[in-house]
């Protein structure tokens, strides 16, 4: 019986585990980038230290339930046995000594894989502000003065400086070949480092529910060459258009990306993504700040809401 | 000895039979009552806290535009003071001092805890006019979600020893009666512990420059 | 538009009426269960009526106090509320599977799926079955007569019968909320779903979480206090040190929730800024109150499960438990660290590295004691003589798999690793990998272990068995797939994909769903037929599996007072210390009159007033939920009147019982472990001595 489950069940580990390697990408068991094949690392580091402790399990279970099953009257019954010194040590250090050689593994990784902490590269560092919104997402990239939705291009072997927010409920921005996520929250800016070893194209998305728009609330990450990136960006300046209030608030009407495509007309474009030549003002500190100022933002204002009304919405001067 | 405590706090003594016995595990349960009504308590000081900032205020009207700290002031001397009172009651009657006793020091501690009650809602109806209301801020959320949920628990004791005084008067101080008010004295005294702790860290510490 | 008489409840609140407007499949299957639930009430009903079971249900059950009565009525409405979460996770599974079509549900009526399949399981399975099995044997265990506050269980019992009734309530009048068990605003406040949804889950769980609250002092004080004589705390059985450690845990980690979700009724109800987005409100607060409860509360589910698991395994091992010791400092160590690692729940909200990493050593630090007591069992079966039972089976299930969620659990600790997978498939694979071998086995395992005890006769073997396996396999395809799902990035709550490689996994999943689905079944075939052939099964003496505590020493079912005489204990393990010395069913010299609580209706007009409290507070009628509250108060206050409280059963009746069975036990020829799961087995056990073994060296 029970040697007859742990095959079933190491089998399907089995096929789990070759799954895992020959997996589509998107993952950061494929990595793109430095941040992500340290966590992989990282995952594969857990797996071979606990099964320290795991294997001796899975081996004794099976053994032992067959040695002393009821009918082998040739096994030694020690009905009063209940302690031994030796075994307690094991079973108390060995488990101890493990948990104590991840912990150390722990604090140093959680330290050098914080998503705070800038990558060291050659190439100046890009810097983009991320506002999430009910469903897509939108990048400014405040340097360039260009915005797009739903596409993040960068430069490869290029550190890329998230900030992040969110113009509706909270969301969990990830690009799993790259990095990890970080929450995204109104009124609140985090920040997030990534950085593509080669050009690629990846995927990310918002893992954190906000509505019935959720599983289409993908984008593109795209590494590129530096020539390439430099192309896109002149690109998006003359096929984009520039991002207004008046734009912004219809973008942050609750929509996936294709729907706002289709009502800001933006055509030759894959599906979901917008362009936009110039942004006005510093959108961004706008998003973050309209939270913050005392002012009650009352549901007809607040994007994502159900009773949100982009006439109200644009009206607000962008201060 | 002549008497045994069978539970933290003041014991009824061996004199008083069942009801001594009886309060063992009745008075402990409700010690651990108290426990998880003081996690309650802590954390919405906790929360409170998290907003008693700038930030938090949004804004709006602030501690020193709201708080009056005569009032206030006035109202911890007649808590503490109905504490006191109500050991008296507690005291007479482990004692037996008779019934007549007993429902003289709980009603004053009910007096107390009434006038208690009508200075907060007072101070509460000068806040709403200065514009401190809930709706305004997360800080006057989390205050009124702190100070009157204090000022509930009052309501309950008071309520609470309103229906004991009735008991007293219809069942006579039966066993079950004085574990009753054994346990009334301990919410009692809890409220003015908490009252204690709302006293330095929301009045005193939100007018501190 | 609220109607001073119906507040916002109008006919656009029945989802019967949305199926007849527009009958789409999603509001096909919304309607079915509404239909479902009144056609089970009413059926309910009529079976009540026709079979004339109103009386004795007042007298036997709903007005009942004692411990054993209220603790089968908590699994009952555990199995009841288990059928309609499985149906609902089978369900979602269904929808992924066609997921890359876009599926045959809404994502609006998924995402309703996933919040109430999680708040069901967790607060209405999970804790019911619990409460139901800690209220049916701890008393038993510590050789106490009932609960310390028996009236206080029967009101537990009827709030966390209010919450499980607001839910059900929910398919039938508007809808339950979509935010997930765990209800996050802002997205969950009243500018993003101003709907009844949210108020139906904050009102459920409040009112419940009361409940539990009582519950856990109602246990801790039994525990403390009502021990029988010579019950030292090291010679409790490890069941009721789990108990110990859960009841803290219910004691001091509900009251967050409790906060948590009357401050967004604040939000919701009153304008208040606890977590909105603007005004100074900060969402954060409630993400840490939520889990400074919901951490503490898988541990509150899982820790008992640890001693269901150590009873079973001891008592078919025929062996005392390894490391008593061991076990009890791992298991308060664990109750102890439960506290301590909330925040790993969001290692992705921003905080500073040294923070996230203080929380991630702590929470793989449980994986030290956790380890402990793994190992423990498996030494317990170390020469021991082992019977390969039902509850076995489950065992040897929690061992695989739930060492496999257990690894898993060290790498979600790992703030690295959970800033990858956190949200995704790989967490949903995880905590089911603990909750379903942790949690659901251990208390099928009990479900079988304590049965005959309840019930005075066995479970059938054969479909226990299939359900077993069925349940191990099932859970294996439905859930081992969903790890690599999320390796790969798939957020947990999505209705649809759009990547063609996770099709094979999905369907995968769902046919490990259909087998899980048939293991429910299969436990349904098994009740009705152990049933059906209860004579055959009886062990009316009590000790069908040579138990070892004192639950074992008492006839099945046993009397309302539980024991004739309260015994002295001498020892751990003291009724198999008792069977091996020959001491066991002594009659005592003397018999005294017990004096047992009276019935009361008290729980069931608690019940009843807070149900219709929730209701109207979900629909705003303001009139009815202050009646409602006015009524529950005052029957309260006015049953503190009462004073006559008991009644008491004359030490001749008592010793007339006691000897009657007492005869029947001498007369009754013992049966060796062989005949365990035979026809022959009436519930009195050969003691098994190593002689026999020492004999063949």
């Amino acid at each position: 019986m029970s040697f007859r489950q742990a095959s079933i069940i190491t089998s399907l580990l089995g096929c789990l585990a070759l799954a895992a390697c020959s997996g589509s990408g998107d993952t950061f068991l494929m990595p793109g980038g430095p941040i992500a094949a340290a966590q992989r690392l990282e995952l594969l580091k857990i797996l071979g230290w606990t099964m320290i402790a795991i294997l001796p399990v899975f081996l004794l279970v099976p053994i032992l339930l067959w040695h002393f099953r009821y009918r082998n009257s040739a096994a030694r019954y020690t009905p009063d046995w209940d302690r031994s010194s030796v075994l307690e040590v094991l079973m108390w250090g060995v488990p101890l000594v493990i948990v104590a050689v991840l912990s150390v593994q722990l604090f140093r990784t959680t330290h050098a894989l914080d998503p705070y902490k800038p990558i060291a590269s050659d190439n100046p560092p890009l810097r983009v502000e991320v506002v999430g919104l009910d469903w897509k997402w939108l990048f400014i990239y405040p340097e360039l003065g260009i915005a797009t939705v739903n596409e993040l291009a960068f430069p490869e072997q290029t550190s890329v400086a998230l900030d992040l927010t969110s113009d509706t409920v909270m969301q969990s921005f990830l690009v799993s070949a790259l990095a990890g996520q970080i929450y995204i929250m109104p009124g609140m800016r985090t920040k997030l480092h990534f950085l593509a070893d080669a050009p690629g194209r990846f995927e990310g998305e918002n893992t954190q529910f906000n509505g019935t728009g959720f599983a289409q609330q993908k984008f593109r990450a795209v590494a590129m060459e530096r020539a390439d990136f430099d192309a896109w960006v002149a690109q998006v300046k003359s096929d984009g258009v520039p991002l207004t209030a008046e734009r912004y608030a219809v973008l942050a009407d609750a929509s996936t990306g294709a729907e706002a495509q289709k009502r800001m007309a933006a055509e030759g474009l894959p599906e979901g993504v917008i362009h936009f030549s110039s942004v006005e003002g510093d959108l961004f500190d706008t998003v973050l700040h309209r939270y913050m100022h005392g002012t009650p933002v009352p549901p007809s204002a607040q994007p994502g809401a159900q009773e949100y009304d982009p006439q109200t919405e644009a009206g607000e001067p962008t201060q | 000895m002549s008497t045994s405590n069978l539970h933290p706090g003041l014991n009824l003594g061996d004199h008083h039979g069942e009801a001594h016995e009886g309060a063992e595990t009745i008075v402990f349960g409700f010690w651990i009552f108290l426990m998880s009504d003081l996690v309650i308590f802590g954390l919405v000081f906790a929360s409170y806290l998290t907003v008693a900032n700038p930030m938090g205020m949004a804004g709006g009207p602030g501690p020193e535009d709201a708080f009056d700290l005569a009032s206030i002031f006035a109202q911890t001397m007649i808590l503490l003071t109905s504490s006191l009172t109500f050991g008296f009651a507690t005291l007479a009657m482990r004692h037996e001092r008779g019934r007549a006793a007993i429902a003289r020091w709980l009603g004053v501690s009910l007096l107390l805890g009434l006038v208690f009650l009508s200075l907060e809602l007072r101070d509460f109806a000068h806040m709403i006019e200065a514009g401190a209301v809930p709706q305004h801020s997360g800080y006057w959320s989390a205050f009124w979600g702190l100070v009157p949920l204090h000022g509930l628990h009052v309501a309950v004791g008071c309520l609470w020893l309103m229906v004991m005084l009735a008991q007293m008067a219809t069942l006579g101080l039966i066993p079950v009666v004085k574990t009753r008010l054994l346990r009334l004295g301990l919410f009692w005294h809890f409220l003015d512990l908490i009252w204690v702790a709302i006293f330095s860290i929301v009045y005193l510490g939100g007018l501190m420059p | 538009m609220t109607d001073a008489l119906f507040g916002r409840l109008d006919l656009s609140s029945l989802s019967i009426w949305h199926a007849l407007q527009d009958p789409t499949p999603s509001e096909l299957v919304a309607a079915g269960a509404a239909m479902a639930v009144i056609l089970g009430g009413l059926g309910v009903l009529v079976l009540l009526t026709w079979f004339r079971l109103w009386g004795p249900l007042w007298r036997d059950w709903l007005t009942s106090v004692d411990h054993k009565r209220i603790g089968i009525m908590y699994c009952a409405l555990a199995l009841i509320m288990l059928a309609r979460g499985v149906i609902e996770g089978v369900l979602m599974r269904t929808q992924q599977a066609f997921g890359l079509d876009g599926g045959f549900l809404t994502p609006d009526h998924f995402s309703q799926l996933f919040s109430t399949h999680g708040t069901i399981m967790i607060f209405f399975v999970a804790m019911p079955f619990i409460a139901g099995v800690i209220n049916y044997v701890m008393p038993l265990q510590i050789g106490a007569r009932d609960m310390a506050f028996p009236v206080m269980n029967q009101i537990s019992l009827g709030l966390t019968a209010t919450g499980a009734a607001l839910v059900m309530i929910s398919l039938v009048l508007g809808k339950f909320s979509t935010g997930g068990w765990a209800n996050y605003p802002p997205y969950t406040g009243a500018d993003f779903q101003p709907g009844p949804g949210p108020d139906y889950w904050i009102w459920a769980i409040t009112l419940a979480g009361i409940g539990t609250t009582l519950s856990g002092i109602n246990f801790a004080v039994t525990i403390y206090k009502e021990r029988a004589p010579g019950m030292h705390f090291l010679r409790m059985p490890i069941f009721c040190w789990t108990v110990i450690c859960t009841s803290i845990i219910m004691i001091f980690a509900l009251p967050p929730l409790t906060v948590a979700a009357l401050m967004l009724a604040a939000d919701r109800y009153l304008e208040f800024h606890f977590f909105t987005n603007d005004l100074g409100g900060n969402m954060m607060n409630y993400v840490n109150l939520f889990w400074l409860f919901g951490h503490p509360e898988v541990y509150l589910l899982v820790i008992p499960c640890y001693g269901m698991f150590s009873e079973v395994i001891t008592t078919y091992s025929g062996k005392r438990i390894y490391g008593y010791m061991s076990m009890v400092y791992a298991t308060m160590s664990i109750a102890v660290l439960s506290f301590c690692v909330w925040l790993h729940h969001f290692f992705t909200m921003g905080q500073s590295a040294n923070v996230n990493a203080a929380f991630g050593i702590a929470s793989m630090a449980i994986a030290v004691p956790t380890g402990v007591k793994i190992y423990n069992w498996i030494a317990t079966l170390f020469r021991g003589r082992v019977r390969m039972t039902v509850p076995m089976i489950y065992a040897v299930g929690f061992f695989y798999l739930f060492t496999i969620g257990g690894l898993t659990g060290v790498m979600l600790a790992n703030p690295v690793i959970s800033y990858q997978v956190h949200n995704t498939l790989f967490l949903v694979a995880h905590f089911h990998n603990v909750i379903i071998p942790g949690v659901l086995f251990g208390l099928l395992a009990g479900y079988h272990y304590w049965f005959p005890k309840a019930f005075g006769f066995r479970l059938h073997e054969g479909w226990g068995r299939a359900a077993a396996v069925l349940w191990i396999v099932g859970f294996s395809f439905t859930f081992l797939p969903l790890y690599w799902l999320g390796l790969h990035g798939m957020p947990r709550r999505s209705p649809t994909f759009a990547e063609p490689s996770f099709q094979p996994m999905m369907w995968l999943a769902l046919f490990g769903a259909a087998l899980i689905l048939s293991a429910l079944t299969c436990l349904a075939i098994q009740l009705w037929i152990s049933i059906r052939r209860r004579d055959q099964l009886a062990v009316p003496l009590g000790d069908p599996w040579d138990g070892r505590a004192l639950e074992w020493s008492i006839p099945s079912p046993p009397p309302p007072y539980n024991f004739a005489v309260v015994p002295h204990v001498t020892a751990r393990d003291d009724f198999a210390e008792a069977k091996a010395a020959g001491r066991a069913y002594a009659e005592p010299e003397a018999y005294e009159d017990i004096e047992m609580p009276n019935n009361t209706a008290i729980g069931l007009i608690v019940c009843v007033c807070s149900t219709l409290m929730g209701v109207a507070l979900v629909f705003w009628i303001w009139w009815l939920a202050v009646l409602s509250l006015a009524v529950m108060l005052l029957a309260l206050v006015g049953r503190t009147f009462h004073t006559r409280n008991h009644h008491v059963i004359p030490a001749a009746r008592v010793a007339a019982e006691h000897r009657a069975w007492l005869a029947k036990v001498q007369a009754a020829t013992a049966v060796d472990r062989l005949q365990e799961t035979h026809t022959r087995n009436m519930g009195r056990a050969m003691p098994e001595r190593p002689n026999r073994t020492e004999a063949a060296e």
